[in-house]
């Protein structure tokens, strides 16, 4: 069975670090917030000038000055800090944001990501996915393995204008969680009771596949 | 505006001056920290041909969106547009020009552009459409691209407090490009939610020192909510 947008989040959630500052993109990575482990510290940054990000307000603690990177109503936590968009971006242009998680339209082997302009249609922009993947070493990209039409999003070449270039090295998808290495993709975990001949057949980029392929671990 | 009193008392006075064809640098994220009644201003003069530098345009009906009614924004510098139908109108008919420029460009092109550097090297951008036609130089063996920063004929910045000097304070995510925008405006105009006696607010807590600000007036905000999401408690 392919992932569910909550088991995706809750895979990429398994890669977090004690004490790790992370950005959340729109979308599935947001989900991730919700299944940080107890045991773990993690500070959320919002790149509109928030570190610290808290859960989405009460009705009684609505505040229109505090929103996050998707203009959604937020919370601060105890011991956040609120700064310019200028200082936002140098944490992350200066790679002190330990880990990225964003979405994307296509990524390729040689780690690539398209994620913001699809010709012909309305292009709203890219906000700060470029600054994001330009700025963070390690970054995780969440999306569908494929289209709603069965065309495979992980690429010999993306085929949409980039986001960034040759700066994604992992993917979770909703079949298969996938290393960036040496031009190809590298077959890790596959979703439970997804089969690795699934997996292989919508793939486009070459996929190296081990003898072994684990189930992810819930 | 004798001396360092900077505060007008009135939106006429807050943005004399401005005129046709001139570049407009606006604070705020979303609508979030949106100089709304300087925006509003604007609206009345009925300026035409202006360059405006935002982070976003506003909505439909509210924010730099209510600039788009009667066509005065030619050119529209920002990172994320996707809010209004009246912008996607006037971008598809080729009355209105859009330069999408990363956030954290769009940023420190402000930041620069107030710090009197003329360019900055920036790994954003590089390898996609952002960085075509641009310088691109190596540094430690990665590529960078070039990017120009900005000086507005006027920048319009919305502050929680200020006193008599310009020094300013902006409360919580309504910060995010003001503090940018104001230093980067041959005038820069502040609107504000209180204006306190000179000695109240803390030098060391200050956000916007008043060296970067020429005018300062006295609003009431109707600070709408884009998104508005809560939790049961």
């Amino acid at each position: 069975m392919a992932l569910t947008r909550e088991q995706l989040a809750q895979r990429v959630a398994q890669e977090l670090e004690d004490g790790f500052y992370v950005n959340l993109g729109i979308g599935i990575p947001t989900l991730v917030a919700n299944y940080v482990p107890d045991s773990m510290e993690v500070m959320l940054q919002s790149e509109n000038g928030l570190l610290g990000m808290g859960p989405f307000p009460t009705d009684e603690e609505i505040d229109a000055d505090m929103i996050n990177a998707g203009k959604q109503t937020v919370t601060a936590i105890e011991g956040a800090s609120i700064f310019s968009s200028a200082e936002s971006f140098a944490m992350i242009r200066g790679g002190h944001v330990d880990l990225t998680v964003l979405g994307a339209f296509e990524v390729d082997v040689s780690g690539n990501i398209a994620s913001w302009m699809i010709p012909g249609k309305l292009i709203k922009g890219m906000g700060g996915a470029m600054d994001l993947v330009a700025g963070a070493d390690n970054i995780i990209v969440t999306m569908t393995h494929a289209s709603k039409h069965g065309e495979s999003k992980l690429l010999a070449s993306c085929s949409l204008p980039l986001t960034g270039a040759a700066c994604i090295k992992k993917v979770v998808t909703d079949l298969a969680y996938i290393e960036i290495a040496d031009g190809k993709f590298w077959l890790k975990e596959r979703a439970p009771g997804v089969s690795v001949e699934e997996i292989i057949k919508l793939t486009a980029g070459e996929l190296v596949v081990p003898e072994h392929v684990p189930e992810m671990q819930f | 505006m004798a001396g360092f009193n900077k505060v007008v008392t009135s939106y006429e006075d807050a943005m004399a001056g401005l005129g046709d064809n001139m570049t407009v640098i606006a604070g705020g994220f979303g609508l979030c920290g949106i100089p709304e009644n300087l925006i509003a201003q604007i609206k009345t003069m009925g300026t035409k041909g202006l360059t405006v530098v935002s982070n976003n345009c506003g909505i439909d009906g509210f924010g730099l969106g209510i600039l788009l009614e009667d066509r005065q924004i030619q050119k529209m510098v920002a990172s994320y547009v996707g809010e209004n139908k009246l912008f996607e109108e006037q971008l598809l008919s080729g009355e209105l020009e859009v330069e999408l420029t990363p956030q954290g460009t769009l940023a420190e092109k402000m930041r620069a552009g107030g710090a009197g550097i003329p360019a900055f090297y920036t790994a954003t951008g590089f390898g996609t459409p952002v960085g075509d036609g641009k310088e691109v130089r190596e540094f430690n063996g990665r590529s960078y691209i070039m990017e120009e920063s900005i000086k507005g004929d006027f920048a319009i910045v919305k502050a929680w407090k200020a006193d008599r000097y310009g020094n300013l304070v902006y409360r919580h995510t309504a910060q995010n490009f003001n503090p940018l925008a104001a230093t980067a405006g041959k005038i820069t105009v502040v609107e504000v939610e209180e204006i306190v006696e000179p000695g109240e607010l803390e030098p060391s807590q200050i956000h916007t020192p008043g060296i970067y600000v020429d005018r300062v007036i006295l609003g009431s905000f109707e600070k709408r909510i884009e998104q508005r999401t809560v939790r049961t408690a």
